[in-house]
């Protein structure tokens, strides 16, 4: 989960970034500190050799340097924020790949719904991914707002109803990472998280060959089973069966989950998750 | 009859809510039972609720501020061994009680401790520095305060009969819309914040005029001290931003009451709105915090250090700035929404626009200290503590601000770690300073020094020892407001972190102890002189506690720093202190129609809550009803006569004079 132990091109971009914005204020936020302290300890009223100034309260070449020294590491600063808001934009593709792999992402309560598009697979809070491999996200949300989140890759990105935002990432290295909601999205929440499997891609392939082949598959009527309101979910896999699952969320065709039923003291959906369980 | 409400409101299933308002409860029955019987009713509602003096509407705003501030601490304190324990286990609190416990210490510690607390030591300080006997509306100030306090009420109500919200202390919609949240908690949150953002904008509205109408002669802007500054910056603030508060609130309400469709997922409402406005509030809100903490860090560290400030008219400059830019920035919030590079790299750099003006501050308090006589009593302490605490905050702050160091760390533990290392060294360090500086003013007698310093280490300590770890979990990837986890290289930096809460608790214990001690104490502790600190403006030129009309004459400024003037001038021409005439002085009368508003604001909100339509007009005619009778009053001023003017100044001065010649004796 450490994103200063990035695994993918992004993650790594964005770990720069990180550092060198905390190098540029750590130059001047240091001397400060080491100042503050300095200036109390010596001119401390039991100090009988510093000298006292009971009227100095203006010097221009000081007001000067006050003004400059913050707006200069900001320029400089500023900078940073402008080149890396535009390299790394989450819909911006990424240099030096070839074909990438779509990959849709629903937020439901509270679950990750997956869809593969090109392979005819769906997952639930799992994600099998090919190493080298740009991953193209589009995604969205059934219900509430949530944010997408896998922290050795880079970037999160919020999922909203009635909308898809994009987002790419890649991962460089195979292995098994971390992934998560990052926007609180109910009682559920906690458990919004996923294992990222990134594979070689001929592992790849064979994984979605045996998915498409998966006993459930995913159509708008279990679609609308999985999106009730559900905590804690195992992973599973579903073949597709309807190839515009993720149209239809955006578009709303596929309405809004209908959210939780109403009593007195909250919306604790809590038979619907203990079934779920 | 009764709406919604029923017994099942009462969540008796439930032991921490129960067994911690009934603790509240009996404690609040103690107190007003030995409050009747000892007599002194009368005299609370003569002198304290019913009063319009500034000094002791900011003496309640900071009361309610404390007591509040231990309602949050009490969430926080839970959240973190929440988290301490909730390592592949649900913890001891399941997520409809953690979920409601975060919302609840978010919202308590900005709405019912922060401001409060602010708005309080602005009310007491600002007209006795301005030299003027009061604020500009003065009754008005009091229902500005009675209006907060109805909104912590009904927070606080939310513990016993309903719930409260459970989506954060922003409720982002659709979560907060009824399909997602159907319970009473967003409407508690919604109707005590509309009711308290009310009472906030009366009391903006207030010190806003106060301080551009209501000042004495020679009282030029660039003469007025740093904190006068600084609360007409944040009071501008809260003028244009808490309407957007409002409406915002207003729309999600008529979304949830009447089925309007402003952010729900249908209908062509629109979440993106929602957010838009809110932290167009909520951005100037973080200025509305931290600007009268930077004033009143400006005033002790230039007291502390026997200095004028250095380079004041910058520091207006810098003040009038952050004013201005901080309705620029709202959208750094948000940069993971997808706005696109432009809008993301703008946002962000206008953001560390900010910080320019903010390091111009801390240069400008750093060389304050330069060549002065620095004496390190407990207000000193807590700036000194401050400066370095709130360099690190800001840091983080401008980190955050570069679009995509925010990718990766929005929403995590490292956003929680920055806003606290603000919110908590910026601001409540500065109410701390503030409270111990101004208190001998207040009540005629100091803070115990020694309990103070312990209360500022602890303070400082546990709050470096509870963060800074989160820096580093935010940093592994955690994000906020998890009730329960399975990674396991979290936990040791959770478990440092709750020892860190464990640490400000035994801060706060101090704190108390310091009150009561210094309360039994106050003898030894007295401040006879009305200037114990070697003051520089004017709040330091009348008596401590001063009466209630604040100066017997009101004085004329030649300068800043203006008692510091006084002061050197009384130094040279010994006995050349002229004697004016006195005259009748006209104070404005009490009221108490602020307490009577807020009542009935309490019964319509209460009401509005659990849909007891009925009550909702009861509430609704009884204040404007109060309204009405307060606008047809006939008699709005006492006077004070010349003959009580001279014998309260009189005695006040014989014993000023014996002072100074006991010292010159020595």
């Amino acid at each position: 989960m450490n994103i200063l132990d990035p695994q993918g091109p992004i993650g790594a971009a964005e770990k720069t970034i990180l550092i060198d914005s905390l190098g540029i204020m750590l130059a001047i936020v240091l001397p400060t500190i080491v100042a503050i302290f300095a200036f109390a300890f010596w001119f401390r009223a039991s100090n009988t050799r510093a000298s006292y100034l009971p009227n100095w309260k203006y010097s221009g070449r000081i007001e000067l340097v006050v003004w400059s020294v913050p707006a200069l590491t900001v320029i400089l600063l500023g900078g940073v924020a402008w080149l890396g808001a535009h390299h790394l934009d989450p819909p911006k593709p990424i240099e030096g790949s070839d074909k990438p792999l779509t990959i849709q992402a629903v937020s439901l309560d509270w679950k990750w719904l997956f869809i593969y598009p090109d392979h005819k697979v769906a997952t639930i809070n799992t994600l099998t991914v090919p190493a080298g491999v740009t991953l193209q996200f589009q995604l969205t949300s059934a219900s509430v707002m949530n944010a997408f989140f896998i922290p050795q890759l880079g970037s999160m990105i919020y999922t909203m109803n009635g909308m898809a935002t994009r987002l790419n990432l890649r991962a460089d290295a195979s292995g098994t990472f971390q992934g998560l909601s990052t926007q609180f999205s109910g009682d559920g929440f906690a458990d919004m998280h996923f294992d990222v499997h990134v594979v070689s891609p001929e592992q790849f392939s064979k994984w979605a060959q045996d998915a498409s082949n998966a006993g459930k598959s995913l159509d708008e009527r279990s679609y609308q089973q999985i999106a009730k309101p559900s905590m804690k979910n195992e992973p599973e896999i579903y073949r597709l069966a309807d190839p515009d699952i993720f149209a239809s969320v955006v578009s709303q065709k596929l309405p809004p989950s209908p959210g939780m039923q109403a009593g007195v003291k909250g919306a604790s959906p809590r038979t619907e998750a203990a079934d779920a369980r | 009859m009764l709406g919604k409400l029923t017994w099942d409101a009462i969540p008796l299933e439930q032991p921490i809510p129960m067994i911690a308002s009934g603790v509240v409860a009996l404690t609040i029955l103690a107190i007003l039972g030995w409050v009747v019987i000892k007599g002194h009713l009368p005299y609370l509602w003569r002198e304290w609720i019913t009063s319009v003096d500034h000094k002791r509407i900011g003496v309640m705003y900071t009361l309610l501020a404390m007591v509040m501030l231990l309602r949050g601490f009490a969430d926080a304190i839970m959240m973190r061994m929440q988290q301490s324990v909730a390592f592949h286990s649900q913890g001891f609190l399941p997520p409809e009680h953690y979920d409601q416990i975060f919302s609840a210490h978010g919202t308590i510690m900005i709405f019912f401790v922060a401001m409060p607390f602010m708005i309080g030591l602005m009310n007491f300080v600002v007209p006795l520095q301005l030299g003027v006997r009061d604020v500009a509306f003065p009754t008005l100030n009091s229902v500005g305060f009675w209006l907060t306090a109805t909104g912590a009420l009904l927070v606080n109500i939310s513990l016993v009969i309903g719930e409260f919200a459970r989506n954060g202390w922003l409720p982002y919609p659709p979560l907060s819309e009824l399909a997602y949240s159907p319970g009473v908690g967003v409407d508690y949150y919604l109707w005590s914040l509309e009711i308290s953002g009310a009472g906030t904008l009366v009391a903006g509205i207030n010190l806003v005029t106060t301080v551009l109408k209501v000042r004495t002669k020679g009282m030029n802007y660039l003469r007025m001290p740093m904190f006068c500054w600084t609360t007409l910056a944040t009071n501008l603030l809260i003028v244009a931003a808490f309407p957007i508060l409002t409406a915002t609130f207003a729309m999600l309400l008529l979304d949830r009451y009447l089925g309007f469709h402003f952010f729900t997922n249908e209908a062509g409402g629109n979440v993106m709105m929602f957010v838009n406005l809110i932290w167009a509030w909520g951005h100037p809100e973080v200025y509305i915090l931290v600007l009268p903490a930077f004033g009143i860090f400006s005033e002790v560290i230039s007291t502390f250090s026997g200095k004028p400030l250095f380079g004041y008219r910058s520091m207006v400059a810098a003040t009038m700035a952050i004013c201005i830019l901080s309705f620029m920035v709202w959208l750094h919030h948000f940069f993971t929404m997808g706005a696109g590079a432009d809008v993301n790299a703008i946002f962000g750099i206008a953001t560390m626009i900010i910080a320019v003006p903010t390091g111009v501050k801390v240069f400008n308090w750093l060389f304050t200290m330069y060549g002065g006589r620095v004496r390190f009593q407990t207000p000193l302490l807590w700036s000194i503590g401050f400066m370095v605490t709130f360099i690190i905050g800001g840091m983080t702050g401008v980190l955050l601000a570069v679009p995509p160091a925010d990718f990766v760390l929005h929403n995590s533990l490292f956003l929680v770690a920055h806003f606290h290392n603000v919110i908590i060294g910026g601001v409540l360090f500065g109410a701390f300073a503030g409270y111990t500086y101004w208190f001998p003013k207040a009540f005629g007698f100091k803070l115990h020094e020694g309990l103070g310093r312990a209360a500022f280490w602890c303070w400082l300590i546990g709050f470096y020892v509870a963060f800074m770890p989160l820096y580093v979990l935010g940093l592994l990837g955690m994000t906020r407001r998890m009730q329960h986890y399975d990674v396991a290289q979290w936990r040791p930096w959770l478990i440092v972190a709750a020892c860190g809460a464990t640490l400000i608790m035994c801060g706060i214990a101090f704190q108390i102890a310091q009150l009561v001690v210094s309360i039994r104490q106050r003898a030894q502790l007295r401040d006879e002189t009305g200037d114990p600190w070697d003051g520089r403006s004017l709040e330091w030129a009348t008596t401590s506690p001063p009466p209630a009309f604040n100066f017997a004459f009101l004085p004329e400024v030649t300068g800043e720093d203006a008692f510091w003037q006084f002061k050197k001038r009384a130094a040279e021409q010994p006995g050349a202190e002229e004697m004016p005439e006195y005259r009748d002085i006209e104070i404005p009368r009490n009221s108490a129609t602020g307490f009577v508003c807020a009542f009935f604001a309490t019964v319509m909100g209460f009401a509005l809550i659990w849909h007891i339509w009925w009550m909702v007009a009861v509430g609704a005619i009884g204040a404007f009803a109060t309204f009405v009778v307060f606008a047809w009053r006939d008699h709005d001023e006492d006077t004070v006569p010349a003959d009580e003017v001279a014998r309260i100044d009189g005695s006040s001065r014989a014993q000023r004079h014996a002072i100074l010649s006991r010292e010159a004796a020595e």
